[in-house]
């Protein structure tokens, strides 16, 4: 296969038989108001030796670090056999195959998927995957206005929500009727949902648990609130394994859970990709965005799967499609599924309970060090810590000289928590990591 | 497909261009889709219908049924309001193939102007159509 784009030559043949004069004409019919009309910020093509080169020095620069850096991403030791399952010819594929005739094995496993992430987040059914787990809140909270038929309304979110999740639904809502409205935080970290109760026409309300700041919200709490009004719960996360020592979002009232499944057997990858995952009740499952894989029997009576409910998707009535997005994180979803198998129900909890124990140890030994913890609420894996000033300068030289990767500074997206720090312990921190950190920051 | 001299077509009933049939029920009217259609559509494996008191149109579109491999609109025979809708197809939406007449009835219209009834395809009037297609 070339990866070579379209020469001139192939451009100019192709403009020829569709009459159109030039690329330009080609894209006329899209208004100018959208188009960028700036050239592509790209360096000059290189060979594939000079490439090779490029790309050996840049990995060279990037030292084997402990992360304690969490905020979406999470770096999780990724077992042997779900790389090497997955590397097998018959699941390694860009193609996402509808076609049940030829592509039982995938649809097979992508059933397997959703199974496992209905089962995980406590609902009765998941989609096939999505991009990632901003565009699923985005596209959950627009379903939410399709099961209650609102045409506009308010959208409530978390202010405790990842920042980036909370532009990506603004970004989707933005050509919409609809206001976006965030209720703020408490002083234990998490969610102040006073405000709700004063507030009319509301059509949704998400939160995130654990928050960003880390902290397990009370959303058996807030779930009863939000059923007592007409507003659909939906609940997010980046971290999906709490749900091995927590309970799950589908019995604490959330009626659509969704969120970043790269905790389950993708590499943190430099952000990318992701893996969007969506469950919900079995009532709202025609408004649902996305594939879903179903189980059937053919006419011979044999066990088999198929795209289903594939009339709300593009293929089929494209005008009338349930949401807008075209494509999953199909091979992603794969990985989840053999990684969430692989580990299995109490390997599963174990290592939560491990992530759980080791980011305990670090709290407390910070606090022990004098650090200020601010934020009250119990914490899976992530919190937010107080370190000494001028700790800014130090957080980029640890990295250079010892590879400590000393959480996220917290001002750029909350101003009031200058000197604040969002650490993150993962199963791959040791505790001399973590003494090791202790001391530096104690220094 | 069974050829068209072997669809049921009722003479109790009228016809539209959509394929839907309306019958007289008293002061009301029953809708559903022809025989015709639920051929056409294949296997039916779920109806959305309106909310009862909705109003509507002659020839407004005021649900949809889907089967297996595809969806097609539903067009009000009549204009009115729809006074009930048939329970049953929530968790049997098959009836419609089994029984389009009867048991898979879809609504009931309260009629804005009783004798629009009249400007329906008669049984002969539906056939030649079908024959034609």
């Amino acid at each position: 296969m070339r990866y070579l784009p379209h020469t001139d030559s192939d451009i100019a043949a192709m403009l020829k038989v569709i009459g159109a004069g030039s690329t330009d004409d080609l894209f006329a019919n899209i208004p100018e108001a959208v188009r960028s009309g700036r050239k592509m910020d790209l360096p000059p093509a290189m060979s594939e030796w000079d490439l090779r080169a490029r790309m050996e020095a840049l990995a060279a620069e990037c030292p084997d670090c402990k992360f304690f850096l969490g905020a979406g991403k999470y770096d999780h030791y990724i077992p042997a056999v779900v790389t090497n399952l997955l590397e097998r010819s018959e699941l390694l594929t860009s193609y996402t195959p509808y076609q049940p005739e030829v592509s039982q094995g995938t649809l097979q496993a992508v059933y397997e998927y959703q199974t496992l992430t209905a089962r995980l987040l406590g609902l009765e059914i998941s989609n096939a995957s999505m991009y990632d787990g901003a565009s699923a809140l985005a596209e959950s909270l627009l379903m939410a206005t399709r099961i209650r038929k609102k045409s506009k309304g308010k959208i409530v979110l978390s202010s405790l929500i990842h920042p980036s999740y909370g532009q990506v639904v603004k970004t989707y809502f933005r050509p919409t009727p609809f206001e976006i409205t965030f209720l703020p935080a408490l002083a234990d970290g998490r969610t102040d949902v006073s405000a709700l109760a004063d507030m009319d026409d509301v059509v949704a309300v998400a939160v995130q648990s654990p928050n960003f700041f880390g902290c397990l919200e009370d959303l058996a709490g807030i779930g009863s609130l939000v059923g007592q009004t007409e507003a659909i719960f939906v609940t997010c996360f980046t971290e999906p394994l709490a749900f091995g020592l927590y309970q799950p979002p589908g019995t604490q009232g959330a009626a659509i859970a969704c969120g970043e499944g790269g905790s389950l057997g993708l590499p943190p990858a430099y952000g990318g990709p992701g893996l969007g995952m969506l469950a919900t009740k079995m009532d709202y499952v025609r408004r649902m965005p996305g594939r879903v894989v179903g189980k059937t029997t053919d006419a011979n009576g044999k066990e088999g799967f198929v795209l289903t409910l594939a009339t709300r998707e593009q293929h089929i009535r494209r005008a009338r499609a349930t949401s807008n997005i075209c494509t999953n994180s199909n091979f992603c979803a794969i990985a989840a599924a053999v990684y969430m198998a692989c580990l299995g129900k109490i390997g599963f909890r174990e290592l939560a309970r491990l992530n759980y124990d080791k980011t305990e140890y670090l709290k407390q030994q910070l606090r022990r060090a004098g650090m200020a913890l601010p934020f009250g609420a119990p914490t899976f894996n992530e919190f937010v810590v107080k370190l000494p000033p001028g700790f800014e300068r130090k957080h980029a030289e640890l990295a250079a000289s010892s590879g400590i990767v000393a959480g996220l500074p917290l001002a750029e997206w909350y101003p009031d928590l200058a000197d604040h720090y969002l650490l993150c312990v993962t199963e791959k921190i040791t505790r001399a990591d973590m003494d090791h950190l202790i001391k530096e920051v104690s220094e | 497909m069974r050829p068209v001299d072997e669809l049921i077509l009722p003479d109790d009933v009228g016809y539209t261009e959509n394929h839907e049939w309306a019958r007289k029920d008293g002061s009301a009217m029953v809708a559903g889709i022809t025989d015709y259609a639920q051929e056409e559509l294949g296997d039916i494996v779920y109806v959305e219908l309106p909310e009862i008191g909705q109003s509507f149109e002659k020839g407004a579109e005021f649900g949809t049924v889907e089967s297996v491999k595809a969806v097609a609109e539903l067009y009000m025979p009549v204009a009115g309001e729809i006074a009930g809708t048939n329970p049953e197809l929530e968790n049997r939406p098959d009836l419609v193939n089994e029984d389009p007449y009867g048991r898979g009835w879809l609504v009931m219209i309260r009629p804005a102007d009783p004798g629009e009834m009249q400007s329906l395809m008669d049984k002969a009037t539906y056939y030649n159509l079908l024959k034609g297609l």
